[in-house]
C-alpha cells in the first residue's frame, strides 16, 4: 500500500502564475478529499508579502469541509506562521529544509543550521500542543546553484528532522534532475540514518523521470509519495518546464503494479478538470490527456 | 559445525569467517546483489522518429525536412535510425517519398538504417532503393491485424516468412516489431502467452530482434514485468527491444523495469515525435532526449551526445511548427540552469 501526499492546492498553486480565488481553492480541496486522498496539503501559513498566493491561507482553512481520516497539513516555516496555523485550526504543519546551504540562503535568508534551529522553535511548540510535523528536504538530488548535492549532507539534514520530531521527511528533487542511478544513492545513504518508513519522495517531473524515480524509491522500500494533481506547479528555475509529478500519473502506475492507494482516479480527474479550467490551463497529466481522448 | 574455538571465533569475526569459508563470501555478495539492480552497461537506441514519429504527424513533411533530420540523428551517435517506410503511399502518404528519402540521407558507416517492408512487394521496392536493413511488423491482437493490415496474425505472419526468407538468402537482417504487446485499442488487455507466441514465431523465422510495442502506452511496470517474463521463457533478452509509448506517462518507468529484467535495446523517438492515433492529442512515442538523460543519469553508456539529438528535436519541431514532447528539451531551454544540470549528469 502506498500513501499519496497531494501537494497540489499548496505546492501546486503555489507555483501557478495566476491567482487563484479562495472559492476555488476551497472547492478543488473538496474535491480532491472525495477523491480518497488521505494527506491533502491545504495552505501554506508565510507572509503574503513572500507568497501572495497563500494571503488567505485561514480563509482557506476555516472553508474546507474536512474529510474524517484526511489530513491537511499546512506549512509552517516559522514559530509565527505555526501559532497563526494553529489558531486557524490546523492539525498537522510542516516544516521546509535544504541539503544545500546556497538554495537555503536564497530561498529563506539564513543558512541551513540557522533554519534548523527555527524549525526546532516549531517542533517543540507543536510537541506540547499535540500538533504532528512532517519534514521536507529541498535538493536531496541537485541544486540550481550548487548543482551536486552529496547524499551524506542529504542524510545529515534529514536526521536533524526526524531526530526533531518530525514523524515523516519527504525528499525533494526540487529540479527534478534526478535519475534512478542517484536516487539509488541517496536512498541508500538517507535509510541508514532515518528507518525508511519515515520517509517518503517529492519528485518533479522537470526531466521526465519522475515515475522512475518514484518506481526505484518503491523498490527501496519507500511507501510515501508526493504529487500534484494535473501536475500542478510549473519550475521556477526553468522557464516553462514542468514541475511536480501529476498525482494522476502516478495513482495509475500505482494502480497497473497492484498497489492500494484509496484513491479513486476518475474523482481524482475530475478534480484535475476542474483546477485546470479554473486556472485556464492545460493539464501537465499526461493520463488525463489521453484519458479525455479516448 | 567445527569445535568451540572456532564457532566463538566467527560469531565474532565476519572476516575470519570468510577467510575460513570463501563460498560463503559469495553466497553473500549475490544475495546483496539480488537486492540491487543489475543494470546493462550499454543500452542500444533505436531511433524511430523519422519513420514511427514522421508517419503519425498530422503535417505533411517535405522530403528534403526529413532528409535533413535523419543526417542531423547520423551525427549523434544513435546507432540505428528508422528511415523510412516502403508501404503503399496510398495508405500512408507521409511515406510515399521513401526512395527519394533512402536515396539522399547521407548514411554514416556506424549507422543502420532498416526500413518497414510489410510484404514482398515493399521488400522489393526497398532492396531496390539500397536498403540494407528491413523491418515486418506483427501484432499480439487479433482484432488490431485485421484493423490495421486486413488479415489476420497467421496471414500476416506467413507474409513475413516470404519476406525474411528472401532477406536471408540476400543476408538482409529484418527486425521485428509485435505491436499491443501490453494492451489493445480493440481488445483491452492481452494475454502475455499469445505475445510470447508471436515474438517466438518471429524470432525462429529469422529476426535478429524483436521489438515489444506497448502500442496504446496503457502499460504498467507491472504488467511489463509480467509480459516480459512470459516472452522470455520464449526468446533470450539480448533478442528483444522494448518500444514503450508515453501516452500515460509510464513509459520511463516501464523501460526501467524492462532494463532491470535484462533488455538492453530500447526504442525512441526524438522529441517525442508521432502522437497516439487512437488518443486524438494524447502523446505516443517516448522521447529520445528523455530516455538518454535517464540512462546517461545511471551511468549507461548508449554512444549517443543527448545535446545534438536536443538541436536535431529543435530543428524538427521548427520545421512541423510544433513544441517537442521531450521534458528534457522544454528543460534545457532555460540554457544556464542547463549547464548547472550538465554538471549533475555527465
Amino acid at each position: 500500500r502506498v500513501k499519496i501526499v497531494e501537494v497540489g492546492p499548496r505546492d501546486g498553486l503555489q507555483n501557478e502564475k495566476t491567482l487563484v480565488p479562495t472559492e476555488v481553492k476551497i472547492h478543488l480541496i473538496d474535491m480532491l478529499s472525495e477523491a480518497g486522498l488521505p494527506v491533502i496539503e491545504a495552505t501554506s501559513f508565510v507572509s503574503p508579502k513572500w507568497v501572495p498566493q497563500m494571503a488567505d491561507q485561514v480563509e482557506v482553512m476555516k472553508g474546507i469541509n474536512r474529510r474524517p481520516g484526511v489530513s491537511y497539513p499546512v506549512l509552517t516555516p516559522n514559530l509565527k506562521g505555526f501559532q497563526a496555523a494553529v489558531k486557524a485550526g490546523a492539525a498537522e504543519v510542516a516544516i521546509f529544509g535544504a541539503a544545500s546551504e546556497l538554495f537555503s540562503k536564497k530561498n529563506i535568508n539564513c543558512s541551513v543550521d540557522e533554519s534548523l534551529q527555527r524549525f526546532e522553535e516549531v517542533t517543540k511548540a507543536a510537541k506540547e500542543a499535540g500538533v504532528r510535523v512532517r519534514g521536507y528536504v529541498s535538493c536531496v538530488l541537485g541544486c540550481p546553484y550548487e548543482g551536486q548535492v552529496s547524499p551524506d549532507k542529504v542524510a545529515q539534514v534529514t536526521k536533524r528532522l526526524y531526530s526533531m520530531g518530525c514523524y515523516e521527511i519527504s525528499l525533494g528533487d526540487t529540479i527534478g534532475v534526478g535519475t534512478p542511478g542517484g536516487m539509488t544513492e541517496m536512498l541508500e545513504a538517507v535509510s541508514r540514518e532515518v528507518p525508511v518508513d519515515a520517509l517518503a519522495v517529492h519528485c518533479h517531473d522537470t526531466y521526465g523521470q519522475a515515475l522512475a524515480n518514484i518506481l526505484i524509491a518503491l523498490q527501496m522500500g519507500i511507501s510515501v509519495v508526493d504529487s500534484s494533481v494535473a501536475g500542478l506547479g510549473g519550475c521556477p528555475y526553468a522557464q516553462g518546464a514542468s514541475g511536480n509529478v501529476a498525482t494522476e500519473d502516478v495513482v495509475y502506475m500505482l494502480h497497473g503494479l497492484g498497489i492500494q492507494t484509496g484513491v479513486d482516479l476518475p474523482k481524482l480527474m475530475d478534480a484535475g478538470a476542474f483546477i485546470c479550467s479554473s486556472l485556464n490551463r492545460k493539464t501537465s497529466s499526461k493520463v488525463a490527456q489521453a484519458a479525455c481522448k479516448l | 559445525m567445527g569445535n568451540f574455538p572456532t564457532t566463538v571465533k566467527h560469531c565474532l569475526s565476519y572476516e575470519e569467517l570468510i577467510q575460513d569459508y570463501p563460498w560463503l563470501a559469495r553466497w553473500l555478495q549475490e544475495e546483496k546483489r539480488a537486492l540491487t539492480h543489475e543494470y546493462p552497461e550499454y543500452v542500444k537506441i533505436v531511433e524511430v522518429g523519422p519513420r514511427d514519429g514522421l508517419q503519425n504527424e498530422k503535417e505533411m513533411v517535405p522530403t528534403r525536412v526529413k532528409i535533413q533530420l535523419i543526417d542531423m540523428l547520423s551525427e549523434t551517435g544513435l546507432p540505428v535510425i528508422e528511415a523510412t517506410s516502403f508501404v503503399s503511399s496510398k495508405w500512408v502518404p507521409q511515406m510515399a517519398d521513401h526512395t527519394e528519402v533512402l536515396q539522399a540521407i547521407h548514411r554514416s558507416s556506424h549507422v543502420r538504417y532498416p526500413v518497414l517492408t510489410p510484404n514482398m512487394h515493399g521488400f522489393q521496392d526497398a532492396v531496390a532503393a539500397g536498403a540494407t536493413e528491413v523491418a515486418v511488423f506483427g501484432s499480439a491482437s487479433e482484432t488490431f491485424s485485421r484493423k490495421n493490415i486486413n488479415c489476420s496474425i497467421d496471414e500476416s505472419i506467413l507474409r513475413f516468412e516470404e519476406v525474411i526468407c528472401t532477406a536471408k538468402q540476400r543476408q538482409i537482417p529484418v527486425r521485428g516489431y509485435v505491436s499491443c504487446a501490453l494492451g489493445c485499442p480493440y481488445e483491452g488487455p492481452i494475454e502475455f502467452t499469445k505475445v510470447a507466441e508471436v515474438v517466438k514465431r518471429l524470432y525462429e523465422l529469422g529476426c535478429y530482434e524483436v521489438s515489444l510495442g506497448d502500442t496504446i502506452g496503457v502499460g504498467t511496470p507491472g504488467s511489463m514485468a509480467k509480459m516480459l517474463h512470459n516472452v522470455m521463457k520464449e526468446v533470450p533478452s539480448s533478442a528483444l527491444a522494448v518500444h514503450c509509448h508515453d501516452t500515460y506517462g509510464q513509459a520511463l518507468a516501464n523501460i526501467l523495469t524492462a532494463l532491470q529484467m535484462g533488455i538492453c535495446t530500447v526504442d525512441s523517438s526524438v522529441a517525442g515525435l508521432g502522437g497516439c492515433p487512437y488518443a486524438q492529442g494524447a502523446s505516443g512515442n517516448v522521447s529520445t532526449e528523455d530516455v538518454l538523460y535517464m540512462l546517461h543519469g545511471m551511468g549507461i553508456k548508449t554512444g549517443v551526445d543527448l545535446s545534438k539529438v536536443i538541436e536535431a528535436g529543435d530543428f524538427i519541431c521548427k520545421a512541423l511548427n510544433r513544441k517537442t514532447n521531450s521534458k528534457v528539451a522544454q528543460a534545457s531551454g532555460d540554457y544556464s540552469v542547463h549547464c548547472r544540470m550538465k554538471k549533475i549528469n555527465t
